[in-house]
């Protein structure tokens, strides 16, 4: 276990480390010029302000000081906002995009895992048609598309909920069950097809035969080895979600990380595209590395497999 | 005493059975090749089917669509700006909403004033605007409302003119730019999911085919680049590549290929070490007699499911980029950058954002199901 956890923190400090390699030099390649009112300035103010941010040393020299920055959690200066550190930036839009982040992951795992352990119960009854057409939804209909169809019937239409902005709990509804739907059909989906085939095992037939109730089946035995495998779809959830957090707080003007990004590329705030960029890359290799670690921890089967390598 | 009666029964009332030989194992019904039989159970879904002839209707639509009015798909025309839908024939049911109008409730103390306001909005006269009139109001503040229905076509005096799907902010003419968007979009998915699997098969079959050394030296590079979220690297090379197709098409094909390239590496690995791979390599058979004759048939199905279902992640991805401004510039347009271009005008014109949507939906719900039926065909576990 030890040498394995070993082995995933290389490799996720190698990828971390190509990341940012790769967005430092797409940042000096960049066309467009730090300085504002580039031709304005003398040349003598230039050479000032360029000397001033380590901007006139060679390449490598640089490149150097931005790994050791990084290493800081120093992500430069914003463009875009006067003398503005991109960490500042970051840290002061990070609680809305966490906070929606969270409960559309609450609220679409919780739902989906609802639907799809009816649907299986109830297999090609009703219930069970409804969550697959909801399933096959949430893939598709991509969540912008979703977002703009509740806003306009909640908001603009019947005016029960704001249109968008951030003040308060009532504002976080829409966003969050736009973003909540693909989490939810995913894992309906998932459920659905574990506990059919869990059901069908042998030792739920040994469970039925020792006089376990039907309650006791579906939860205790069932529905927790069928949750086992849904660990592995967390990590493309959890891209899903910051994918979809782009667009949806664009959408509903939320100020996010999202948000923040989106503004960012109109005005070509280029340090703040890295800074979000890494951020998105960061918390993505975290999220993927715990999870490994999780299923390994949650399911013995694999634990032993592994130990025995 | 039975048994001694059993035993004197007459010795010529058995016959000898004809040997023969097993006919127990005989195959009675033909025999179908997989592909026959992936074929029929594909025929027998029906969602799938239903699907590919809308895949096939849009894919039409966006070929011959923009040719079927006179508009273009960059044709300004700032006095014909905002035109709702209005559709020949259709324009008379009225519940369909494509009988260019702009309609919408005005609130005010009494109905004069109410109405006064939906003038004022429509920048128009009682002529052509229609008043119906809902809650007639006591004189307290926004207690009256009326519906306002306001003839644009009349007052603009283009009677005779029809605009399917009604015009964008800048009077360009929406069904036209819709099927061009629908063909950029689809170009764009078609392109990437080739060049996926054209990538992807080769990387993974090299790895898989040789083995050893090879396949140690690829599949960590391909464990790196698996750990770089795609997400990243696409909003990366679309912030260094100029604006456009082929840029989306680039940054869609560096990521794409991974997932396909791993799927093919663990098949041609399992086929490799199977014995028919073995017998025909005993016999002499060249690596490339291998590959052709046995390895690439084997894969097919798996190949083909996969790239299905790299096509609408492909449309989404566009979509999304363009979205978020970092995919197709104007004039061109794409579903995303027409939904886009929606949103924006949700509140007072609803049909910018509603029919790109729609496409959209319908493409990304028909090539999923599609992709599912191809799947279900394809596995040999599903045939029944």
């Amino acid at each position: 276990m030890a040498r394995y956890l070993l082995r995933r923190l290389w490799y996720m400090l190698i990828t971390l480390f190509i990341i940012a390699t790769v967005s430092f030099f797409l940042m000096k390649f960049l066309p467009g010029s730090p300085l504002k009112a580039d031709d304005k300035l003398s040349e003598e103010q230039k050479t000032i302000i360029l000397e001033k941010y380590g901007l006139n040393d060679p390449i490598p020299v640089q490149y150097v000081r931005y790994l050791g920055n990084l290493v800081q959690g120093d992500l430069g200066v914003s463009f875009a906002f006067d003398n503005t550190p991109v960490t500042d930036i970051l840290t002061a839009k990070i609680g809305p995009s966490a906070l929606l982040g969270g409960q559309a992951l609450v609220l679409g795992t919780v739902v989906g895992i609802l639907l799809g352990l009816i649907a299986s119960i109830y297999r090609n009854g009703p219930i069970d048609f409804t969550s697959t057409i909801i399933a096959v939804l949430g893939t598709s209909v991509p969540s912008f598309v979703f977002a703009g169809l509740l806003q306009y019937i909640f908001a603009v239409k019947w005016d029960l909920l704001p249109v968008a902005l951030w003040d308060g709990f009532e504002y976080t509804i829409l966003p969050t069950i736009a973003l909540a739907i693909s989490p939810l059909a995913v894992a309906a989906r998932f459920t659905r097809t574990e506990m059919i085939e869990v059901l069908h095992s042998h030792y739920i037939t040994t469970a039925r035969a020792k006089g376990v109730s039907e309650a006791g089946i579906i939860f205790k035995h069932g529905l927790r080895n069928a949750l086992i495998p849904l660990v592995t779809v967390i990590g493309p959830m959890a891209v899903g979600l910051m994918t979809g957090s782009l667009v949806i707080e664009k959408i509903f003007a939320i100020p996010g990380i999202g948000e923040q990004f989106v503004t960012s590329v109109t005005v070509n705030d280029y340090p703040t595209i890295m800074g979000t960029t890494l951020l998105f890359a960061f918390g993505f290799v975290i999220i993927i590395l715990i999870i490994d670690l999780l299923y390994g921890l949650i399911d013995p089967r694999i634990r032993i497999a592994g130990g025995n390598k | 005493m039975e048994k001694k009666n059993l035993n004197q029964i007459d010795k010529n009332l058995f016959k000898p059975l004809n040997q023969e030989e097993n006919v127990s194992e005989k195959i009675t019904a033909p025999s179908r090749t997989f592909g026959q039989d992936a074929r029929r159970t594909l025929m027998k879904n029906k969602p799938a089917i239903v699907s590919i002839f809308i895949i096939l209707l849009i894919i039409i639509m966006s070929i011959i669509g923009p040719s079927l009015n006179d508009y273009g798909n960059d044709d300004q025309d700032l006095s014909r700006a905002k035109l709702p839908p209005r559709v020949p024939l259709l324009e008379n049911v009225s519940w369909l909403g494509l009988n260019g109008t702009l309609s919408g409730r005005y609130e005010g103390t009494d109905v004069e004033d109410a109405t006064t306001k939906a003038m004022a909005r429509y920048q128009s006269t009682d002529e052509f605007v229609d008043i119906k009139v809902l809650e007639e109001g006591d004189g307290s503040r926004n207690s009256a409302a009326v519906k306002a229905t306001f003839h644009i076509y009349e007052a603009k005096e283009m009677d005779d003119t029809y605009f399917w799907f009604g015009t964008d902010t800048l009077g360009r003419d929406q069904w036209t730019r819709l099927w061009e968007g629908t063909r950029v979009s689809l170009i764009i998915a078609f392109v990437a999911a080739i060049l996926d699997l054209l990538i992807g098969v080769t990387y993974g079959g090299v790895s898989g085919f040789y083995g050893g050394r090879v396949d140690n030296i690829l599949q960590r590079i391909a464990e790196i680049l698996v750990g770089i979220p795609n997400l990243v690297i696409i909003l990366l090379m679309m912030l260094i590549l100029q604006p456009g197709i082929v840029s989306i098409v680039i940054a869609l094909a560096i990521t794409g290929w991974i997932g396909m390239s791993r799927i093919v590496r663990g098949e041609v690995l399992k086929l490799t070490n199977q014995e028919f791979v073995l017998a025909a390599r005993t016999l002499g058979t060249s690596n490339g007699t291998i590959i052709r004759r046995h390895l690439v048939p084997n894969i097919t199905g798996i190949i083909i499911v996969n790239t299905m279902f790299s096509i609408p992640g492909a449309i989404f991805f566009e979509a999304f980029l363009s979205f978020i401004g970092l995919g197709i510039v104007p004039p061109n347009a794409s579903l995303g950058a027409l939904i886009e271009l929606g949103f924006a005008n949700l509140r007072l014109y609803p049909y910018l954002l509603v029919f790109p949507a729609t496409v959209l939906s319908i493409l990304m719900i028909a090539f999923n199901i599609l992709g599912d039926g191809l799947r279900d065909a394809f596995d040999p576990k599903m045939h029944k």
